[in-house]
C-alpha cells in the first residue's frame, strides 16, 4: 500500500497537489491507529482473554462441555478429587471419590459452580493436547480430553482436620506460608457432591446450617481474642519499649463508664505486655487500647486488609471493621479485644498469621499448582509470588516472640511439648451472642522446625475455650504436616 | 461426514479469508489496473469459496433448507453487481468494488446465523439500494451542481436533525429514529452524506477565514443539534470529519490540532454533563467491575470474543445472542466468537484497504470539490469504522455506532452503500475524463 503512494508520485514527477500532502497525513494516522487496533486485539486474545472468560458471567462455558470431556482435579499427590465417568452410551457423570471431604474445597458443576470446580471451569473444559488429536477427534465428531487440574491440597491432611472436627460446625485452613499454598481448606458442616442433584433443594432449603457456605472463606465470625494480634501490633507500633508496660489485672477494667470483663472473671494478676498477650487478659487490653491512637489504630487495621480486598482464589467476604477516628472509646475497648462489630473471614485470620510468620510479607494464596493435559503435559505450572509487605520486618519478629510466649506460657499450652517442631499462635473464645457463656473457639497459629513453614487456622462454632477446642485441632493438623514433610 | 464438513469449514473460511485479505495488498505490487485484474477476479472466486463454505456450515448445522435458496439468491445479486459494473463502468475502481461486495456477503453470513428474518430485511434492502446505486456514477457525471448547493445541503441536515430532536420518541438514552409512512429511519445516517457534501460546497473555493467561520458554524450547528439528541457518536463523527476536511481545505496543521484540542475539551465537558458518557467511560476502565448495568455489553463482548479465540467456535456454534445489539453495533463480536479473531482481523484489514484505496482516490482528484467530498466521506467511514470496532474490543470507550456493510439496519447499510458507490462514482468520471483526454 505504501508502494503505491511512491509509485504514483514517481509517475508523475510533479509538486503534489494542494491537500495531498494533508490527505497523506491523514491516511497515516488512520493506518497507525488501525494497527494499534489489531495489535491489542492479538495481545488481549493471546494474553488476556483466558483470565476474563472464566468469569462466571461468560454462558459460553457450557458450550465447551459439549467439545470436551471435564478434565480430572488431583491433589497435590496426584490423587483424584474428581473425574468425568462416560458410561457406554456417551451420558457423562462427575465422581468425587472423598465424597465430603473435599465438598467446599473443590465443589461441584451443577446448579452454579463453587470450589475448584467453578475456579477452573474452563481450564477443565479446555482440551491442550496435540493439535493434530484434536483435529482428529473433531473430524470424527469424538469429544476430546479436558486437562487436568492439580491443586496444592493434600488429602491426608485434609482428613485428618476432618475428623479432628467431627460433627461441629466450623472450618480448618492450612497453608504453607513460604509459597502461599493451600494445603487444607476445610468447611463443617459439609455434603457430598456425588449427590448434590437429588439433595439439592433439602440443602438449600437449610438455612439454619448453612452446609453450602465455605465457611473458610465466606463465613464472617468475630474474631475474639485473636484480634489481639492486631491490637498488639498497633501498639507495637507507636511504643518503641512494650517493656515498659505494666499492668494489674483484677478481671475487669472500667474507663469512663465502660466495662472490659476478662474470659470467665479470671483475675491474671501483675502483667506485662507479653504477659497480657499471652494470658489473653481483656483488662490489660481494653487499657492498652485507650493509650492507642484512633488513626494508627485504624491504619494497622487497613494495612491487614481489613475494609479490603484480599487475594483469595475462593470467592469470599471482605472482612469489615467499624473503627473511625471518631469512633468512643467504648466502641475502640470493645474493638481491640475483637468484640464489639468487626468481623472477619478465617481465610483472612490465616493470611495475617501468614504474613506475621513470613517476616512480614504475604505470599499470593493459590490452590492450583498446574494445568496438564489429559497426558500429563504441562499447560501451565503456577510460580510462588510475593502478595507484598503487611507489616514491618521487625514489628513481624516482635509479634513472633509474642505468639511464641502464647504457645509456651499462655493459652495455648496444648502445643507446647511438639515432637519435631515448634508451633506459636494465638487463641481466641469470640462471644457472639448475648449468652456471654457461648463462644466460638478460635485459634491461629503457625510452625516450622527451623523457621516457620505452615500457618494453620481453626474456628469451632459454638466451640467454647478457643485454648481447649481449637489447639487440638490445629495440633493435629500439625502434627500430619510434620510427620508427612 | 456432516461433522466432518462443519468441522473444516471452520478453517476453510478462515483460509479464504486469509487469501483474500492477502490479496487486498498484494494488489499494489502490480503498476496499473490492468495487470491486477487478473487478481480482482481471484478475489471474487475467494469471496464465493468462503461464501459456499460459511452457508453449507450453517445449513448442515441448522438444518434449515431456506438457508440454501439464500446463498442462491446472494449469489445471484452479487454476480449481477459485478458483471453491470464490469459492462457499464469499465474504469471503476475493482478493489472498492469486491471489498463492498466482501463486506457485504461477511454481514449476510453472520446476520443470517444470528436471525434468519433480519439477514432477508437487510438483504431486500441492500439489493433495492445497490440497484438504485448502479445509476450514482452516472448521475454524477451528468450533473455538475453539487457544488454550488452547499446551502440546500446544510438546510436538509440541519432540517432532518432538528425533526428528529422536536418528534423522536428517547430509545436507550438518546433520539435516533424518525417514522414517515411507518418506515422507521434513522436520519443522521443519511446526514452523513449531505454533510460532506455541505462542508465540501463551502470549502471547496477559498479557504477565507470568514468562509472557514461560516463552514464551523454549519458543521457546530450539525454536531450540536446531535449532542441535544444524546446521538454522541455520531456527533464525534461529524466533529472529526469536519477537521479532517478543513485540514486539507486550509493545509494548515494547526487547524487540525485546534479541532484536537477543542475535542479533547468537549469530550471532558461531556464526561461531566451526561451520566452515559460515564457510564460509558466506567464500562470503559472495567467492565467487569460493572459488569451488572454499565460494563454488561463490553464484558459480552470481550466474553465473546476471548472465547471464540484465534479460530472461533464454528458458525453457530457460540453464544453471541447473550450480547445485547449483537445484531447492529456489536456484530463484530459475534463475527469474532463463531468465525475467530484471525477472521476478525481480515475484516479489520480490509476495512483499512477500503479506507486507504479511499483516500488514495482523493489524491488523485484535481477537482477540488471531488476531493474533499472524498476525504469527507472516506474520514465519515473510516472513523466510524474505528469507533465501533475500538468500542466492542474495548480499545476505546463504546459509541454506538454500526459497522458500515455489515451491522443489521436498514439506514446503515443504504448510506454505507450509497458511500461506496459515490467515491465510485467520483472515480470512474475523472477516469473516464483522463481517457477521452488521452485519446483527443
Amino acid at each position: 500500500m505504501f508502494q503505491l503512494f511512491r509509485k504514483s508520485e514517481n509517475n508523475r514527477k510533479k509538486p503534489m497537489d494542494p491537500g495531498n500532502r494533508q490527505i497523506l497525513v491523514i491516511t497515516y494516522a488512520f493506518v497507525l491507529i488501525f494497527i494499534l487496533l489489531i495489535g491489542y486485539l492479538f495481545i488481549y486474545t493471546q494474553f488476556y482473554s483466558e483470565d476474563l472468560i472464566s468469569n462466571p458471567y461468560n454462558k459460553r462455558q457450557d458450550l465447551y462441555a459439549k467439545k470436551v470431556v471435564r478434565g480430572q482435579i488431583l491433589s497435590r499427590d496426584h490423587e483424584v478429587l474428581a473425574e468425568t465417568e462416560t458410561d457406554e452410551e456417551g451420558n457423562e457423570r462427575r465422581v468425587y471419590p472423598y465424597q465430603h471431604l473435599f465438598a467446599h474445597a473443590i465443589g461441584f458443576t451443577s446448579h452454579g459452580k463453587i470450589g475448584i470446580e467453578s475456579i477452573a471451569n474452563f481450564k477443565l473444559l479446555t482440551s491442550d493436547v496435540y493439535i493434530g488429536e484434536r483435529l482428529r477427534n473433531d473430524f470424527a465428531g469424538r469429544k476430546n480430553p479436558g486437562n487436568k487440574v492439580v491443586t496444592t491440597l493434600d488429602v491426608y491432611m485434609q482428613q485428618v482436620a476432618d475428623v479432628s472436627m467431627g460433627n461441629r460446625s466450623g472450618a480448618v485452613i492450612a497453608t504453607d506460608l513460604k509459597t502461599g499454598e493451600i494445603l487444607v481448606l476445610l468447611s463443617k458442616p459439609d455434603f457430598d457432591p456425588n449427590t448434590i442433584l437429588t439433595n439439592w433443594d433439602e440443602l438449600n432449603a437449610d438455612q439454619e446450617r448453612s452446609v453450602l457456605l465455605n465457611r473458610a472463606t465466606q463465613g464472617l465470625y468475630p474474631p475474639g481474642s485473636t484480634f489481639k494480634i492486631v491490637t498488639a501490633l498497633a501498639y507495637l507500633k507507636e511504643h518503641s519499649d512494650p517493656d515498659d508496660y505494666a499492668f494489674d489485672c483484677k478481671g475487669s477494667f472500667t474507663y469512663e463508664g465502660n466495662v472490659i470483663n476478662c474470659y470467665h472473671g479470671i483475675k491474671h494478676g501483675e502483667l506485662d505486655f507479653t504477659k497480657s498477650f499471652a494470658k489473653s487478659c481483656n483488662s490489660s487490653f481494653a487499657n492498652i487500647s485507650t493509650q492507642l491512637n484512633r488513626r494508627s489504630f485504624k491504619q494497622t487495621c487497613n494495612e491487614l486488609l481489613f475494609d479490603a480486598a484480599i487475594p483469595s482464589p475462593y470467592s469470599y467476604r471482605q472482612s469489615t471493621i467499624p473503627l473511625k477516628s471518631s469512633s468512643s472509646i467504648g466502641e475502640v475497648m470493645q474493638t481491640a479485644i475483637g468484640q464489639g462489630k468487626t468481623m472477619i473471614t478465617p481465610f483472612h485470620m490465616n493470611l495475617i498469621t501468614q504474613a506475621i510468620a513470613n517476616d512480614g510479607i504475604l505470599m499470593d494464596p493459590y490452590v492450583i499448582s498446574g494445568i496438564y493435559t489429559a497426558y500429563d503435559d504441562p499447560v501451565k505450572e503456577t510460580k510462588p509470588s510475593e502478595f507484598g509487605r503487611l507489616v514491618g520486618r521487625s514489628y513481624a519478629k516482635k509479634m513472633q516472640r509474642l505468639m511464641e510466649e502464647v504457645v509456651q506460657t499462655g493459652t495455648a499450652t496444648k502445643l507446647k511439648d511438639t515432637v519435631g517442631y515448634t508451633a506459636s499462635g494465638k487463641t481466641g473464645s469470640a462471644e457472639y451472642t448475648t449468652d456471654k457463656s457461648r463462644s466460638h473457639a478460635w485459634f491461629t497459629g503457625y510452625a516450622g522446625r527451623e523457621e516457620p513453614k505452615i500457618a494453620v487456622t481453626v474456628i469451632v462454632e459454638d466451640g467454647g475455650s478457643g485454648g481447649d477446642v481449637a489447639v487440638p485441632v490445629a495440633r493435629n493438623v500439625f502434627d500430619a504436616y510434620f510427620g508427612r514433610y | 461426514m456432516n461433522t466432518i464438513i462443519i468441522a473444516l469449514s471452520r478453517y476453510l473460511i478462515i483460509l479464504f479469508m486469509l487469501i483474500y485479505t492477502f490479496e487486498c495488498f498484494f494488489v499494489f505490487r502490480y503498476p496499473n489496473e490492468e495487470s491486477r485484474k487478473q487478481i480482482y477476479f481471484r478475489q471474487n472466486l475467494w469471496m464465493f469459496f468462503m461464501l459456499l463454505t460459511g452457508y453449507l456450515s450453517l445449513l448442515l448445522t441448522l438444518k434449515d433448507l431456506s438457508i440454501l435458496w439464500f446463498f442462491l439468491m446472494q449469489m445471484v445479486i452479487l454476480a449481477a453487481v459485478l458483471l453491470l459494473y464490469h459492462y457499464l463502468y469499465p474504469y471503476a475502481n475493482r478493489l472498492i468494488l469486491n471489498n463492498m461486495c466482501m463486506l457485504l456477503s461477511v454481514g449476510f453470513l453472520i446476520l443470517t446465523r444470528l436471525s434468519h428474518a433480519k439477514a432477508i430485511r437487510q438483504f431486500s434492502i441492500a439489493a433495492f439500494t445497490l440497484a438504485i446505486c448502479m445509476f450514482v456514477p452516472f448521475f454524477f457525471q451528468k450533473c455538475k451542481v453539487f457544488n454550488r448547493m452547499a446551502w440546500i445541503f446544510a438546510a436538509i441536515g440541519i432540517f432532518s436533525i432538528g425533526m428528529v430532536f422536536l418528534f423522536s420518541r428517547v430509545i436507550n438514552g438518546s433520539k435516533l429514529n424518525v417514522s414517515i409512512f411507518g418506515i422507521t429511519f434513522q436520519p443522521s445516517e443519511f446526514i452523513k452524506i449531505t454533510y460532506a457534501f455541505a462542508v465540501a460546497g463551502l470549502l471547496y473555493q477559498s479557504a477565507t477565514f470568514r468562509q472557514i467561520l461560516i463552514s464551523a458554524f454549519m458543521a457546530g450547528f450539525h454536531v450540536l443539534l446531535l449532542v441535544f439528541c444524546k446521538d454522541l457518536g455520531s456527533a464525534v463523527l461529524y466533529f472529526v470529519v469536519y477537521f479532517c476536511m478543513l485540514y486539507v481545505a486550509t493545509e494548515k496543521l494547526y487547524y487540525f490540532l485546534l479541532g484536537l484540542v477543542f475535542g479533547a475539551v468537549a469530550s471532558v465537558a461531556s464526561y461531566f454533563l451526561f451520566s452515559h458518557v460515564r457510564n460509558r467511560v466506567a464500562a470503559f476502565i472495567d467492565p467487569i467491575a460493572t459488569i451488572e448495568n454499565a460494563g454488561y455489553q463490553v464484558s459480552q463482548s470481550l466474553f465473546a470474543i476471548g472465547t471464540g479465540g484465534w479460530f472461533g467456535l464454528g458458525l453457530a456454534q457460540g453464544a453471541p445472542k447473550t450480547i445485547p445489539v449483537v445484531e447492529a453495533d456489536f456484530v463484530f463480536a459475534a463475527i469474532c466468537e463463531e468465525l475467530g479473531v484471525i477472521f476478525g482481523m481480515c475484516l479489520i484489514l480490509i476495512c483499512v484497504s477500503c479506507l486507504v484505496m479511499f483516500l488514495n482516490i482523493a489524491m488523485r482528484f484535481h477537482n477540488r470539490f471531488y476531493k474533499l467530498l472524498a476525504v469527507g466521506l472516506s474520514v465519515m467511514y473510516g472513523f466510524q469504522v474505528l469507533l465501533t470496532l475500538g468500542g466492542v474490543t474495548k480499545f476505546i470507550p463504546l459509541t454506538g455506532v454500526t459497522l458500515p456493510l455489515i451491522s443489521y439496519g436498514g439506514s446503515s447499510v443504504m448510506v454505507s452503500l450509497i458511500t461506496f458507490s459515490l467515491i465510485q462514482g467520483m472515480y470512474i468520471s475523472v477516469k473516464e475524463e483522463q481517457h477521452k483526454l488521452r485519446k483527443g
